[in-house]
């Protein structure tokens, strides 16, 4: 068990930055999940960390162990990797065996982890077989396996259910959260999909253009995105953001009117699909309906507001179709304030 | 019978009939003696087979030890071009360094070069050396031969190999060459094996360097074809099936290795 220190990692590819000057710590035991959009630099840091990229500055600790010129064999990690890197020249056990085996366990130990990790993951059954013979899922679960049974002090994963279909991801997200939180490892969870981090993760690392955007716990990075990045980002449908002049503290727009914090002549009102409340006969914004689409638990509303897009969950039942023109509300505890150059939050 | 299945058979038939017909040829005309050989038509089994031009073949003084030597120099040119073609291969597949595509050009432009203008400087320049009449010489060279195949050939089976699977290796506690030779090369094997025999074979037919640079030492397909010449057709017949049958036999034993290279799933 050990936490990690990530200080100052920068990367380039040339006169490309992969990584700008990343820092980032990790608690022992902590699940944290780096989210990002392809190209933002997620699993460059962590094959950094792991040891298979080389950082051009900045240092990665382990467990206080300064680990940044150490091969990846000394650093005391295992890794599931994105298209599982299951050997295919040996059986399920020898695969689960391999790190044991490579750090010199005698043959009960090999046997007895071999067989703990195989009943964590399920794949007893198939033991003696060759991962040729096994679906996705199935090899997803022994590459799990291979990284529990040398119980590694840092696990981390990259992309590791992106290979498999939707019905079958939701059903290894729920069964690998319980895996880990029985073996409490330190976990590093490299995923573009947002659902994934904000079902798993203790913590969540934003990352957009080789950066953080922000880090916290999943619900505060939902409700309180730092930047208009994260809010895009993270959610689906996706965060609103509305333009609005400011006149004396307060942003205006249509029948709507809020104070907000900042000096400038205009701001950006963040605010999730699901925080706005359509006010009949009242005054709010003026929402124009331009497509309903019934998801079932809701309905999903996109129109304009004075010429700027927007979604709204509106109730199922709520009757409204293409063409209507409705009064919104938007909850204002639960607005963000964003600068409308820099895009960061502002006040509170 | 369906048109496909008589297409799908007339295919087989005559795929069969292109290799073993003039194999068959080759053996009617060393196994039946001197009248057998201009006979006509061909009788599908001859009456009076007999292993005598085998035997007189056989028995031609030094027939063995060129034989010996063939099979030294095709061992020796097999060695080194697995051993040299293999990394180079590796290099190629998992590094990118600058002038990688000039590099993989020089490697086929080796083969540019016909071998009978280089013949004589080669043999002043083994004279010298004192590689000259030696089986290790013609090896070096048949090594010349084989080694682009071998690089290239190994390279795209290293590139087949998925890097994950390497990084894996490393993870869990392998140093780069644990990594190759726990996890790259159990899986490139076949296709190395492949290479290898590619190598012995180019190697046991080639006649020209090994009729230059030999003198006493001569491999057999050199051999034969200074005392050959001079002999009646039934023993140029035995000659040729002795030729033909370590490459026919060499190539069986190792089929399994050849068809499981296809059978691999890397993932």
């Amino acid at each position: 068990m050990a936490g990690i220190t990530i200080d100052r990692i920068k990367k380039t590819f040339g006169a490309a930055t992969a990584l700008a000057e990343i820092s980032l710590e990790i608690a022992d035991g902590e699940f944290l999940a780096l989210l990002g959009p392809s190209g933002c630099g997620k699993t460059t840091l962590l094959r950094i960390i792991a040891g298979l990229e080389t950082q051009t500055s900045g240092r990665v600790l382990i467990g206080e162990r300064d680990v940044s010129a150490l091969p990846p064999k000394e650093r005391g990690l295992a890794m599931v990797f994105q298209n599982y890197a299951v050997f295919p020249h040996m059986t399920v056990y020898e695969n689960v065996a391999f790190g044991l085996r490579m750090q010199k366990a005698d043959e009960t130990t090999i046997k007895r982890e071999v067989e703990r990790a195989a009943s964590l993951l399920h794949i007893e059954p198939y033991l003696d077989r060759y991962p040729a013979k096994l679906s996705g899922g199935q090899r997803q679960r022994v590459a799990v396996a291979r990284a529990l049974a040398v119980r590694p002090a840092v696990l981390l994963m990259d992309e590791p259910l992106s290979n498999l279909d939707a019905l079958l991801r939701l059903e290894m997200r729920s069964e690998l959260k319980g895996v880990l939180q029985q073996s409490g490892t330190t976990t590093i969870y490299v995923t573009h999909d947002q659902t994934e981090a904000m079902g798993l993760a203790d913590r969540i690392a934003v990352m957009h253009g080789g950066v953080i955007e922000q880090i916290g716990a999943p619900q505060t990075i939902y409700e309180r995105p730092a930047t208009k990045f994260v809010g895009g980002f993270v959610g689906s449908p996706p965060m609103n953001f509305i333009r609005m002049p400011v006149a004396g503290g307060r942003a205006a727009l249509g029948g709507f009117s809020a104070p907000c914090p900042g000096a400038k002549s205009e701001i950006i009102c963040g605010i999730r699909p699901e925080d706005m409340r359509i006010a009949l006969g009242r005054s709010g914004l003026d929402f124009k309906v331009s497509v309903a689409e019934p998801l079932g638990s809701t309905l999903l509303l996109t129109g304009k507001v004075q010429d700027q897009l927007i979604r709204v969950a509106a109730r199922p039942d709520s009757g409204l179709k293409a063409g209507d023109i409705v009064a919104l509300e938007p909850e204002a505890q639960r607005i963000v304030w964003l600068d409308s150059e820099t895009g960061r939050a502002v006040g509170a | 019978m369906s048109t496909k299945r008589f297409l799908y058979l007339t295919g087989v038939v005559t795929l069969i009939a292109w290799i073993v017909v003039p194999i068959y040829l080759i053996a009617i005309g060393a196994f039946s003696g001197r009248a057998g050989v201009f006979r006509w038509p061909k009788s599908l089994w001859p009456a009076d087979a007999s292993l005598q031009a085998m035997q007189v073949f056989m028995q031609i003084e030094g027939v063995w030890n060129a034989a010996l030597n063939s099979v030294i120099v095709a061992a020796l040119c097999m060695l080194f071009s697995v051993l040299l073609g293999a990394p180079a291969g590796y290099a190629l597949a998992r590094f990118s360094f600058k002038g990688q595509t000039a590099y993989r050009l020089l490697i086929v432009l080796t083969r540019a070069f016909p071998l009978a203008i280089l013949a004589l400087p080669l043999t002043v320049n083994f004279i010298r050396i004192g590689l000259y009449d030696t089986t290790l010489g013609v090896a070096l060279v048949h090594t010349a031969l084989a080694l682009p195949f071998a690089a290239l050939v190994s390279s795209s089976l290293f590139m087949g190999i998925p890097r994950e699977l390497e990084e894996a290796a490393w993870v869990f506690g392998c140093s780069r060459f644990q990594a190759f030779v726990k996890v790259v090369l159990p899986l490139a094997l076949p296709g190395l094996a492949a290479t290898a025999i590619f190598a012995f074979v180019i190697s046991w037919n080639e006649v020209f360097a090994a009729a230059v640079l030999t003198v006493r030492e001569r491999t057999l397909t050199a051999y034969l074809l200074t005392v050959l010449s001079e002999s009646p057709l039934h023993f140029r017949f035995a000659g040729g099936f002795i030729l033909i049958v370590p490459s026919v036999l060499f190539i069986f034993a190792v089929r399994k290795y050849l068809f499981a290279m296809w059978g691999i799933a890397n993932r």
